[in-house]
């Protein structure tokens, strides 16, 4: 592909960097206006993004992928940005969870400090950035755009909750950055390349002296992706973070543990596929033992949550687990269910976190948790904001389109029929099944029977955590008062919800995009041919165009 | 000097890492910028130690590769380093709000009981 499409690439990425920047010169007062722009802004992004991903589910069998040259140079010497099928899945689902949270933000959140705006579309930044970039110091610079962002946005509406977990959340992510360019450098120290595409053509060609260093480079460096995606022992800064941070803020963070998943999974089948020579499958059991206990974390904390925004907390641990056992496990059956998952997944924990907030506004401050356990969780800390304006008019039947949403997550969430979470629950285990069956799997098959029943079991569990919230709030007797809520509150999580839907209806199309998505990820040679051999455009004005 | 570069290194990051298990707030800021400074010498090694080798390639001479510093460690570093130094800044700026909120400089936000 030619010409001005190639161009739609670095879009995602300047042009939210370019209105954060611009947004900046405007007084914080003008609230309306910048919400107005930053939404627009979203929709333009989920336009580029649909637009992109139809451009790659409608080229050749082996897939289009878009490669733009940044400042023109060769791709062996310069950075570049890729846009194949999974980048373009992930970006589009940013653009819609950025769209909404935006939305839901602009009722009372985006008033709750300095330049909210800004640094929501810099996050965007670094998360469009870190998806499409094909390098990998280029991937450490928009990682550090995005946690940047995050660090401003986990504080906002500051309290004291927000602090303390916001400090050991950025000492985290600050040492997880060091560990990062200590994987890096050791990669580049062996290979003499930071191009993921042309790393993935050396790595079979390491000598055995330095393959030591080369593995111990990409394990340091998938330990700084799975703290972000939040694998077991690395987790435990996640659920206080996500609690404490403002509803849009965590729904948007829904889809930042993504981002590790994303890259992990997108490096181990690039750079240590099965069939790259002696590393292969380097990552393959440390992802799967780790996805299992990450599951069994995620299921016994769900469990044992009495908040609702801890239950959710806990559920994206769930989801962060069932993801690196769907990678552990590997094949093109169990990625291209896996991706199905992480889509709706991250839509439902996104509709999730600010369904919570509505859902807690009109209740009393602990009123789910239980007497005895009230101290213990510390209520001093309870978010009040500056102003307890009430936002919105009483809808009638608010509770009643409330708790059919509610319903509607907790089934997604759940991996229960008839929603989407059901049938890529299915599609994974059936592809766990299969592999198991033809035998052409490379473990044990103890651990892949362990991973069927802790799926089946982490559902049950978040089925069993979401029932006994919702019996609790909504068929108890209410003292307190009907949640007063917002058009602009309920409409963004009704479409998030509603998307899920539409992805269970259209269940097949999305299937096969999603299996050729996992098929091209498997197989990652389109990918590496596109990159390697595109080259630099002529100068302007002299013929024009590749 | 390979030696002395190593030492140097482990040094650093062994500081780094015993600061950054220690309860107060300062401490672990301390031993992060130590932790970057390891992290920063260590991507410097990686390209190759030499002294006096020039960064750019003469065309006219026959390229050798062992007779020229690489400068690619040398960029990275280069925004390794700016981009340490604005998350320190932004993480100095929390540990005031912390201490200033909490009343304690201890990582949790609170003092341990005795």
């Amino acid at each position: 592909m030619n010409g001005i499409l190639t161009h739609l690439v670095i879009l995602p990425v300047i042009v939210p960097l370019i209105v954060a920047a611009l947004l900046l010169l405007f007084r914080d007062q003008r609230r309306a206006v910048k919400a107005f722009v930053t939404f627009a802004t979203m929709l333009a992004l989920l336009a580029i993004s649909l637009t992109l991903l139809v451009m790659t589910a409608n080229g050749a069998s082996d897939g289009w992928v878009g490669v733009y040259l940044l400042g023109n140079w060769s791709p062996v010497f310069g950075i570049v940005l890729v846009a194949d099928r999974a980048a373009a899945v992930m970006i589009t689902l940013t653009s819609m969870l950025g769209a909404a949270t935006i939305s839901f933000a602009a009722a009372k959140w985006n008033g709750a400090g300095p330049h909210f705006h800004s640094l929501f579309l810099f996050l965007i930044t670094g998360v469009n950035g870190a998806f499409l970039t094909g390098d990998l110091f280029n991937l450490f610079v928009f990682f550090e755009i995005m946690l940047a962002a995050s660090y401003g946005l986990l504080l906002h509406g500051s309290s004291i909750a927000k602090v303390r977990s916001g400090l050991q959340y950025i000492a985290m992510n600050l040492i997880a950055s060091s560990v990062f360019l200590i994987g890096v450098s050791l990669i580049y120290g062996v290979t003499g390349t930071l191009n993921m595409a042309e790393l993935a053509l050396r790595v079979p060609m390491v000598q055995d002296a330095d393959r030591m260093l080369l593995e111990i480079g990409a394990a340091t460096l998938g330990t700084a992706f799975l703290l972000k995606a939040g694998m077991w022992p690395l987790s435990f800064w996640l659920v206080p973070a996500y609690t404490a941070a403002a509803s849009p803020v965590a729904a948007v963070f829904a889809i930042l543990s993504k981002v590790g998943i994303y890259i992990v999974w997108r490096l181990s089948l690039l750079i240590f596929g099965l069939d790259t020579g002696p590393s292969g499958g380097l990552a393959q059991n440390w992802l799967l033992i780790g996805g299992l206990v990450t599951l069994v974390f995620g299921s016994v904390g769900v469990l044992a949550s009495q908040g609702l925004p801890r239950l959710t907390a806990y559920s994206v641990l769930v989801s962060t687990g069932t993801m690196l056992v769907a990678i552990g496990i590997g094949g093109v059956p169990v990625a291209a269910g896996a991706f199905y998952y992480l889509v709706g997944s991250t839509l439902a924990l996104s509709a999730l976190f600010m369904l919570v907030e509505l859902i807690e506004r009109g209740r009393m401050a602990g009123a789910d948790v239980l007497a005895v356990t009230m101290e213990a969780f510390g209520f001093e800390d309870e978010d009040v904001l500056p102003d307890e304006d009430e936002v919105g008019i009483p809808i009638p039947g608010t509770l009643a389109l409330l708790g059919v949403n509610f319903i509607i997550c907790a089934l997604l969430i759940a991996g229960q029929p008839p929603l989407s979470g059901f049938i890529a629950k299915f599609a994974i285990l059936s592809g766990i099944i299969g592999v198991q069956a033809g035998g052409a799997g490379t473990q044990i098959a103890g651990a892949d029977w362990a991973a069927v029943a802790l799926l089946i079991i982490s559902g049950l569990a978040v089925l069993i955590a979401m029932l006994r919230s919702g019996i609790n709030i909504f068929w108890a007797t209410r003292e307190d008062m009907t949640p007063r809520i917002g058009l602009v509150e309920i409409v963004p999580i009704t479409v998030l919800i509603v998307s899920c839907v539409a992805l269970t209806v259209f269940a097949g199309p999305a299937m096969t995009y999603f299996e050729a998505t996992a098929a091209e990820l498997h197989n990652p040679v389109g990918y590496i041919q596109s990159v390697i051999n595109t080259v630099p455009a002529p100068y302007p004005g002299r013929g024009g165009g590749l | 000097m390979e030696l002395v570069l190593a030492i140097g290194i482990g040094v650093l990051a062994g500081s780094g890492v015993w600061l950054l298990l220690r309860p107060r707030s300062f401490q672990v800021i301390i031993g992060l910028s130590l932790l970057s400074y390891a992290v920063n010498l260590f991507i410097f090694a990686m390209g190759r130690l030499g002294t006096g080798l020039p960064p750019v390639v003469d065309p006219a001479a026959p390229i050798d590769p062992t007779a020229f510093t690489d400068p690619l460690p040398q960029a990275l570093v280069l925004t390794a380093i700016v981009i340490g130094f604005g998350m320190t800044a932004l993480f100095l700026v929390v540990l005031i709000v912390s201490r200033g909120l909490t009343g304690t400089d201890h990582v949790d936000g609170r003092e341990p009981e005795q």
